[in-house]
């Protein structure tokens, strides 16, 4: 999946595609959901009369080449405008259907229910034949067949053909990773699992539909745009129909073609040609980055997000803390606290485990321990250990060790409780060592924030966004990570419940919220949240309660998101202006050849100094024809965006597409003219 | 001609001088705030309240507030129209005037009503002083004090917060009235006084001049009348020559008066909303894009002016003063440019010079000032045609920084989009189309049978223009576009008291005021309903010289580009002619 975002924008049979598209699309009934486009369509119907008029012999309207000219134009800024949104939609479904290729017809081993007994026979099915509430068995080498959760049983499962990621992850029942996604293959075990949707509904379906033109619903912003765009076609409709009693007042007769080709001009066709390119190929962005989004207007909201609510590990730092430090306490070797906290590191599976054992630099295996037991990590004791002979030796929280410590009548040594205490305000965690009661020293296990994370934090800020860590992490330690990591608040000793009063606050204040999660417990603050991302390995409920999906369960993914969110604005934006800015050098191209034959003073308005009213008629529209694919990359890539803040970004905005979009028609109808001029 | 520049820009600048702190005046007033007036002005309004049963304690919604704004301007409409039928025999009509014929009574109500005072009847014989007093020059506070009164409902709305409640519209009302626009014209009426206009109820006045002729001197209380006329944005004269008469516009003193009368309050209401909603940066912002649109047209238009007309030069008669046919040699070319297009940008209309001699640019340029509507604008009127661009904008400016669009916090959505793009719309429709009716009878000479009857009793359309071609073209134009700003400043020239102007203009003029205040007062009302978002580093920031500039671009795009292939062939087309 990784790979298709390098790909070109023309690909041969996308390109093949989409020129079929383009014909079908002519179709009035289709044309009429974009009104800038639809007027076009009328304009270009009336060519056609104009040209069969003449044909019939009429004599007023020009030559039939000219006005065969005019048509063929028209038409192709029509054809230029359904090409852009049919290699969109080509290049949203190719995306698609690579991801729906693996989940074709697979077979599927599912379970009969008799009443409320799950039997243990299998019947062989499709998948397709798999509705919700259904249940299937996978063994070791099969693929799963559809989205689904796990009833039972754990598995290693293969995820590389949804995320590209070779890792196998553990999929398991009960827990927040309790769902599995069809297409993926399992490595190990046996798991039974619930069909979670229908099919057609799943959420890869649901994305399919969003990048498919004639079913996509139209987002609260493109409504509100096509208001504006089909006001400004109104206005020029005002403009052209009144300019013939004008005309007649002034005694200057204009042909319809000159009416059809003002009109045409003026009325905003480029982002009336791209505006519903940029709104799939929006789509299609997420779905490049991984992202299922279940609406557009998700992807619209991204752009808008305040507040990012981010979970500590995983995000901002890597997920397990590491041993980073040790201190013995006063009187102790520090090779002998070294070799106590490795030895009783032995069976620690944890990654906090091994990293300690990695610091120390000791092989455990090179220490002779006879007999050893080892004592597991329980809620109770908040410690482990081992013991072997007389020898007893823990590691664990400072409070328990303290009481265990008090208990064996030992002093715990003050240098120990003021390292403890500077390791907490650092933001590590401590871990007492103590061998039979007595107090050896202190590890320190600290966070690793990610690298480049305090980057794309200070980049957020930049854009406005206010970052949020949550974490399960005591004030002091969390307070310690956020300023370190760059984030701008922090919710320490997070229960899911703070996530959900978090989110009420800073909607209260007319904020918008993103979070990401996969529990079920974080299901009604994914819910509530503006934009709720849930991890693709989460489960169905969480699934279920965001509006996006993310495919690749990278937590950082909300930071693209919101990217790809003010990239789609920016590019609807952008377009519009350029395409009204654009009616400044037309109606300069226009207006003198109107009226130049009649009121020959008015030359001196024609300041491009164009050729002819014929040729100045013709540049006007081919301009305004072949901007239409100039600027499809720019619709298709979208407008790149710099965090430089909104007025700076405004300032370079308006002065590249909205100054551009006044000086770019100048030239460009200047040149065309010139060619033109060649053959008239 | 230096003192004359220094003139208008000493004009200019002591119009804003008094402006700003005018400005905080109108912000307390509307916010309820205690001002220095209110020992003398409670009472009174309690009066009102009282007399009128209406209890300005409680408050409106948009729509409620709209429904009584409407409410009230249909009596006044009615009350106006029986003065002006009635008026030959209702008290104080010693020069023994008619009644007016039913359309003229009708367009002139409605001119009135509507702020725009289009008129197409002479003040020395077409009404009495009746009329003009208790009808005309009472339309001319209470039209001032509508517009006045919907801005404060827009200004409330745009507060930092959400609500319905919008205030109560009778008490802006009054409160615009007795507070703001009673004190200052008193003041106004008092200058002119000492400047020799009269201000007197006694009738026409037979003089005999120095060579022995009698003539007859048409009198009035004219004081009191030009005072509202100008700080209202009013422009309907007491004279038919309007500020042009030497009783209504008798010294260069006065003439400052008058401009700056007419620029307070548009100038003042822009910082008002400054003060009022504490966005004293972004008031700033939107009195700069006015200055820079107002800049642009005033200063071809005083730079064509003083450099004479070329055709008069060609005969080889020179012209130190400039051009100065249709122009009062007591004001200068310089003073009569700079209120030619002061009163077309604001929707004053009133006239101390002839529009229809001016040179083809100025000409040009009162059209633009016009179309635009909004560099200041009417009283009230003015700020509320210029939210309707800030709107677009907005809306095209935030997608352009990556958010669903928003002003001061509160999100543009597809309803504000469709009330925004109507009212846009309208202005150049109206404009358009009636001009493309009046067009076509010309150009075919239609027969306009009762419609239209030119003084030799023809009903040739082609007889209503004084001049052919590019010209003829230009005064129609005007006549519509003057409508359909709500501004009342003829081109002149055109033969437009009859049934057919009277009424084409009256239904313009209905249109252009009153939508484009229910378009602005619906889409903040909506607004304030909405959510409110504080602002962070993304949100696209309104008070900055960038804004500003996007404001002005869509304005000269939309507003001024749409009558481009109109003006080519009107005043365009006559300056490229000029040698």
């Amino acid at each position: 999946m990784k790979r298709n975002r390098k790909e070109g924008l023309f690909k041969g049979e996308l390109v093949a595609d989409a020129i079929k598209q383009s014909f079908v699309k002519l179709n009035p009934k289709y044309q009429f959901r974009s009104p800038v486009m639809f007027t076009v369509e009328i304009g270009t119907f009336v060519m056609m009369f104009v040209c069969a008029w003449i044909l019939a012999g009429e004599k007023s309207q020009g030559s039939f080449t000219y006005n065969f000219l005019i048509f063929l134009i028209l038409l192709a800024t029509l054809l230029f405008a359904n090409f852009a949104e049919a290699l969109a939609e080509a290049r949203g479904k190719a995306q698609a259907a690579s991801l729906r290729k693996t989940r074709e017809d697979t077979p599927a081993k599912k379970v009969e229910l008799v009443g409320n007994m799950y039997l243990n026979e299998v019947h062989v099915v499709s998948s397709s034949e798999l509705v919700k509430g259904d249940v299937f068995i996978c063994e070791t080498g099969d693929i799963v067949p559809t989205d689904g959760e796990i009833i039972e049983g754990i598995a290693t499962i293969d995820e590389s053909a949804i995320t590209g990621e070779s890792a196998p992850v553990v999929r398991e029942s009960g827990g927040d990773k309790s769902s599995v996604t069809g297409g993926t293959k399992v490595l190990s075990d046996k798991i039974k699992v619930k069909v979670t949707t229908s099919p057609g509904e799943s959420f890869l379906d649901k994305m399919i539909a969003l990048v498919e033109g004639a079913s996509r619903q139209k987002t609260p912003n493109e409504i509100a745009l096509t208001i504006l765009l089909a006001g400004f076609t109104l206005v020029f409709i005002i403009v052209c129909i009144t300019l013939q009693p004008f005309a007649s007042y002034a005694k200057t007769p204009i042909p319809i073609s000159a009416y059809i080709s003002l009109f045409v001009c003026l009325i905003p066709t480029t982002i009336g040609g791209l505006l519903s390119a940029i709104g799939i190929s929006g789509m299609d962005r997420a779905l490049r980055a991984n992202v299922i989004a279940k609406s557009g207007k998700a992807v619209e909201t991204a752009g808008d997000l305040d507040v990012l609510l981010l979970d500590k590990t995983g995000t901002i730092t890597i997920g397990n803390r590491k041993a980073t430090n040790f201190y013995p306490a006063k009187g102790v070797d520090k090779d002998r606290l070294i070799k106590c906290a490795v030895l009783s590191s032995m069976a620690d599976e944890t990654p906090e485990g091994k990293s300690i054992i990695e610091l120390g630099g000791i092989n455990p295996q090179s220490l002779q321990v006879d007999n050893p037991t080892f004592i597991k990590f329980t809620a109770e004791t908040r410690s482990s250990g081992i013991d072997f002979g007389n020898t007893q030796i823990r590691k664990g929280a400072f409070d328990a060790m303290k009481n265990k410590v008090e208990k064996a009548d030992n002093l715990f040594p003050a240098g120990t409780i003021e390292d403890v205490k500077k390791i907490s305000s650092n933001g590590g965690t401590p871990l007492v060592v103590l061998e039979n009661n007595v107090v050896l020293g202190v590890i320190e296990l600290q966070d690793i924030i990610k690298t480049g994370i305090f980057e794309r934090f200070e980049r957020l800020r930049k854009m406005g966004v206010k970052t949020v860590m949550v974490t399960g992490d005591n004030p002091l330690t969390a307070k310690y990570i956020a300023e370190k990591a760059g984030v701008d608040d922090y919710i320490a000793e997070a229960k899911p419940e703070d996530k959900m009063a978090y989110i009420r606050k800073e909607q209260a204040t007319g904020k918008l919220v993103a979070m990401m999660g996969d529990g079920t417990n974080d299901a009604p603050a994914l819910a509530q949240a503006d934009v709720g991302v849930a991890m693709n390995s989460g489960t169905a409920a969480a699934k279920e309660a965001g509006n996006m999906v993310d495919l690749d369960n990278d937590p950082t993914k909300l930071i693209e998101i919101v990217e790809i969110g003010k990239q789609l604005l920016m590019t609807r934006g952008t377009l519009t202006t350029f395409s009204i800015a654009n009616d400044v050098a037309k109606y300069f191209a226009i207006v003198p050849a109107l009226f130049i034959t009649s009121i020959p003073v008015l030359q001196k308005i024609n300041i491009m100094n164009l050729h002819s009213p014929s040729s100045a008629i013709l540049s006007a529209i081919i301009f305004n024809a072949i901007i239409i694919p100039m600027l499809i990359p720019l619709a298709l890539k979208g407008v790149a965006y710099k965090p430089i803040g909104a007025s700076a970004l405004l300032r370079r905005n308006l002065l590249v597409y909205g100054l551009g979009g006044i000086l770019v028609p100048f030239i460009g109808i200047k040149l065309i003219d010139m060619v033109v001029a060649i053959w008239m | 001609m230096n003192s004359q520049i220094l003139g208008v820009v000493v004009m200019f600048v002591a119009t804003l001088l008094l402006a700003v702190p005018l400005g905080r005046y109108i912000a307390k007033v509307y916010g309820g705030q205690r001002v220095w007036t209110d020992g003398i002005f409670n009472p009174i309004e309690r009066l009102f309240f009282k007399a009128s049963r209406i209890d300005p304690g409680i408050e409106m919604g948009w729509k409620q507030s709209l429904v009584a704004l409407l409410t009230i301007n249909l009596i006044w409409f009615l009350w106006a129209v029986f003065c002006l039928l009635n008026q030959s025999w209702l008290p104080m009509n010693p020069d023994h005037n008619p009644n007016m014929t039913p359309d003229l009574a009708i367009n002139t109500a409605i001119s009135f009503l509507v702020n725009c005072n289009l008129q197409q009847y002479s003040g020395e014989t077409g009404v009495s002083y009746f009329s003009q007093v208790f009808g005309l020059m009472f339309l001319q506070f209470a039209s001032a004090g509508t517009g006045m009164a919907a801005a404060a409902v827009v200004f409330n709305a745009l507060k930092d917060r959400t609500t319905d409640k919008l205030g109560n519209f009778y008490n802006y009302f009054l409160r615009s009235c007795t507070r703001i626009l009673l004190p200052i014209c008193i003041l106004i009426a008092a200058i002119h006084l000492f400047e020799g206009t009269p201000m007197t109820f006694k009738g026409i006045d037979t003089v005999t001049s120095v060579q022995g002729d009698t003539m007859h001197v048409s009198r009035g209380p004219v004081a009191a009348f030009v005072a509202i006329k100008h700080l209202g944005t009013n422009g309907g004269g007491f004279f038919g020559a309007n500020s042009a008469h030497p009783f209504e516009n008798p010294t260069y003193l006065s003439n400052i008066v008058q401009m700056v009368a007419q620029i307070l309050i548009p100038f003042a209401m822009v910082f008002a909303f400054g003060f009022y909603c504490n966005k004293k940066r972004l008031a700033w912002v939107f009195w700069g894009v006015m200055t820079l649109g107002f800049l642009i047209l005033v200063v071809p238009a005083i730079i064509t002016e003083v450099h004479g007309n070329p055709y008069i030069a060609h005969m080889g008669i020179s012209q130190p003063g400039g051009n100065m046919e249709g122009k009062e040699v007591r004001f200068g070319a310089v003073a009569s440019a700079f209120w030619s297009i002061a009163t077309t940008v604001i929707s004053t209309g009133s006239v101390n010079a002839m529009h229809d001699s001016f040179m083809p640019v100025s000409g040009m340029n009162m059209l633009l000032g016009m179309m635009i509507n909004s560099f200041y604008g009417g009283v009230g009127v003015g700020f509320l045609n210029f939210f309707i661009y800030v709107i677009l904008a907005v809306f095209i400016g935030g997608l352009m920084v990556g958010r669903t669009p928003e002003f001061e916090g509160k999100k543009i959505e597809a309803r504000e989009m469709k009330i925004a793009m109507i009212i846009a719309l309208f202005h150049p429709f109206l404009i358009l189309s009636f001009t493309a009716l009046a067009c076509y009878f010309t150009a075919h000479d239609t027969n306009m049978g009762w419609w239209f009857a030119d003084a030799a009793g023809k009903h040739n359309a082609g007889g209503w223009l004084n001049n052919p071609s590019y010209h003829g073209f230009s005064e129609m134009l005007y006549q519509y576009t003057s409508s359909s700003a709500n501004n009342g400043s003829g081109f002149e020239g055109l033969a437009d008291n009859n049934p057919f102007w009277n009424i084409s203009t009256g239904i313009v003029l209905l249109f252009s005021r009153f939508l484009p205040i229910i378009g602005p007062v619906a889409i903040a009302g909506l607004m304030a309903g909405k959510k409110f978002i504080p602002a962070s580093g993304g949100t696209l920031k309104t008070d900055t010289g960038t804004f500003g500039l996007l404001v002005f671009a869509v304005k000269v795009i939309i507003a001024a580009l749409a009558f481009f292939p109109a003006l080519a062939l009107g005043p365009i087309a006559e300056w490229m002619k000029t040698p």
